[in-house]
């Protein structure tokens, strides 16, 4: 009873705070001094959202964007990591995979939109291959960093106890290595999402994500439709953040002790 | 000890039998290493000692004298370059389970929960399923103090029951010789003076080997059957002093102050003769 008030306490000021917003913004369309084309009101926003769920378009869209994401962000992890490994392993494959790994971090994922038409041609491959290079460069990074890192007496006590090999790099390496891998995975992530909507808004296609909804709203001059796609994509990045990295994270603190950072 | 273990399977009571303490001879031995701009440091020169069954041994000296060096060439996680080391007759050549080693560092593994640590030696004995292995872990845990804190995280405990943690996890194999390299060093004088009281009442019971290294000379004349002297540049071993002072050993006793300022003034002596005193 208690803690239920404390949570209905701290949702005062986020909720008076958005109530404000609104307020404003239906102020502003009143107001008219934008046409309803540039600044939709709230209200239409909020029909457009309903009136969509009802005829499925942006909860089929919300589909075929994560389908995309996960597909994609699935191939990063099962390159990513590995190749981090390797490059942790071997000075060789630092000097050259490791450190064009470098390089390509530094390049924003959208970039490789205009090359990913090229190669791929305006369908799913060209949208993936964006996905992959938003998540597998990142990770990869933060891998090697993690297994490179590891405190070397980890490594000689596991020797002592008897263990060599694959069963310390399952056992000892990998686990230690955790934390920073996470921290790459959730980077990886963010990188994947961002890169998905930009290729998603380039890439016109059939089957239609949140990106391509965003487009047509705007070659339609339907503005509550791309504000309120905007607002989905917003939830769910964040809902992506709760679920899937929150207890991980939580499970971290727990168990290793580590502050949020 | 009150409120022990119980054991029920037979095969666990099998597994916690005391191993027979092993002999150890270490023969000749040298190791050099590369210092900075292809420098070579002679870290052992000649070494020989032979450590009894069930031999308590303290190896003193100054940092830079080799005695961690040497626990290591013992471990099996070095090489040494000439020489040789024997336990029960068979010559050294990898680490084994049959030597643990306790670090200054605790170096439990943070993934794991304090049983999870305990068990880590224990899951690469094939002979043993998973609820044996926890009934041995516990034995050992019990054994340290710790039976309420099985689930705990590592970064729950204080230094003192981590290092606890990690003497369990070093005992948990069952090993035949304990090799202790400055297990205490990092902690206060209070938790230490537990810890003396409990390690030579576990070495008593569980009747293990044990080489012990330490800087400080009073905690090794508590503990030791013998104390080796050590000196750098290069490392060697200079005297060695047998104490034979009743056990159980407080580090309070004048008795043990006497010995230990006698050893205390060898040292000095080999330190002035070589012009390393700083």
């Amino acid at each position: 009873m208690k803690r239920d008030l404390k949570f209905l306490s701290g949702a005062v000021w986020p909720i008076a705070g958005f109530c404000v917003l609104i307020a404003v913004w239906e102020c502003l369309v009143r107001a008219e001094i934008w046409s309803a084309i540039v600044l939709p009101s709230p209200l239409s926003v909020a029909r457009y959202l309903w009136d969509s769920v009802l005829d499925g378009v942006w909860p089929f869209a919300v589909l075929t964007t994560l389908k995309r994401l996960v597909l994609g962000y699935a191939i990063g992890l099962m390159v990513g990591i590995p190749l981090g490994v390797l490059c942790a392993r071997s000075k060789i494959c630092r000097d050259t995979i490791g450190l064009l790994a470098l390089g390509l971090q530094a390049l924003p994922s959208v970039c490789w939109v205009p090359l990913a038409i090229i190669w791929f041609g305006m369908n799913e491959h060209a949208m993936l291959f964006v996905v992959l290079m938003g998540t597998v460069w990142s990770l990869l990074i933060s891998t090697q960093h993690g297994v490179m890192n590891i405190p070397p007496i980890y490594i000689r006590a596991a020797r002592t106890m008897g263990s060599k090999g694959l069963h310390t790099w399952i056992h000892v390496i990998m686990p230690a290595a955790f934390p920073s891998i996470v921290g790459g995975m959730k980077q990886g992530w963010a990188f994947a999402w961002r890169s998905l909507m930009a290729a998603e808004i380039y890439v016109s296609i059939a089957v239609m994500g949140l990106g391509q909804l965003l487009h047509y709203g705007r070659e339609n001059m339907d503005m509550a439709q791309v504000v309120g796609i905007m607002l989905v994509v917003v939830v769910i990045g964040l809902l992506a953040d709760k679920i899937l990295f929150s207890p991980w994270e939580r499970m971290l603190r727990k168990r290793w002790g580590l502050s949020q950072n | 000890m009150p409120g022990a273990v119980e054991i029920k399977s037979q095969k666990v009571a099998d597994e916690l039998k005391n191993a027979l303490p092993s002999k150890l001879e270490v023969k000749r031995v040298s190791k050099t290493f590369e210092a900075k701009r292809g420098e070579k440091f002679l870290a052992l020169d000649d070494v020989s000692l032979n450590v009894g069954e069930g031999e308590f041994v303290c190896l003193v000296g100054p940092s830079g004298c080799g005695k961690s060096t040497l626990l290591n060439l013992i471990a099996g996680l070095d090489k040494a370059d000439s020489g040789e080391i024997l336990t029960n007759g068979k010559p050294v050549s990898e680490p084994g389970r049959d030597r643990m080693m306790m670090f200054q560092e605790h170096a439990l593994f943070p993934w794991l929960d304090v049983i999870g640590n305990v068990m880590f030696g224990l899951k690469l004995k094939p002979n043993l399923n998973d609820s044996e292995r926890r009934e041995v872990a516990k034995y050992y845990l019990h054994l340290v103090g710790l039976d309420r804190f099985l689930n705990s995280a590592i970064h729950e405990l204080s230094g003192g029951m981590r290092q606890r943690v990690a003497l369990a996890r070093s005992l948990a194999p069952n090993p035949q010789i304990l090799l202790m390299d400055e297990p205490f060093g990092a902690l206060d004088a209070l938790t230490r003076e537990n810890l003396y009281g409990d390690l030579q009442r576990i070495w008593q019971q569980r009747k293990k080997t044990i080489v012990f290294v330490t800087h400080n000379i009073r905690e090794a004349v508590c503990l030791g059957d013998r104390v080796i002297l050590f000196s750098p540049n290069p490392g060697k071993i200079r005297e060695e002093f047998k104490v034979e002072l009743p056990r159980p050993r407080s580090i309070n006793d004048p008795a043990l102050s006497e010995v230990s300022s006698v050893i205390t003034a060898a040292l000095k002596c080999h330190l002035d003769a070589k012009g390393v005193m700083e």
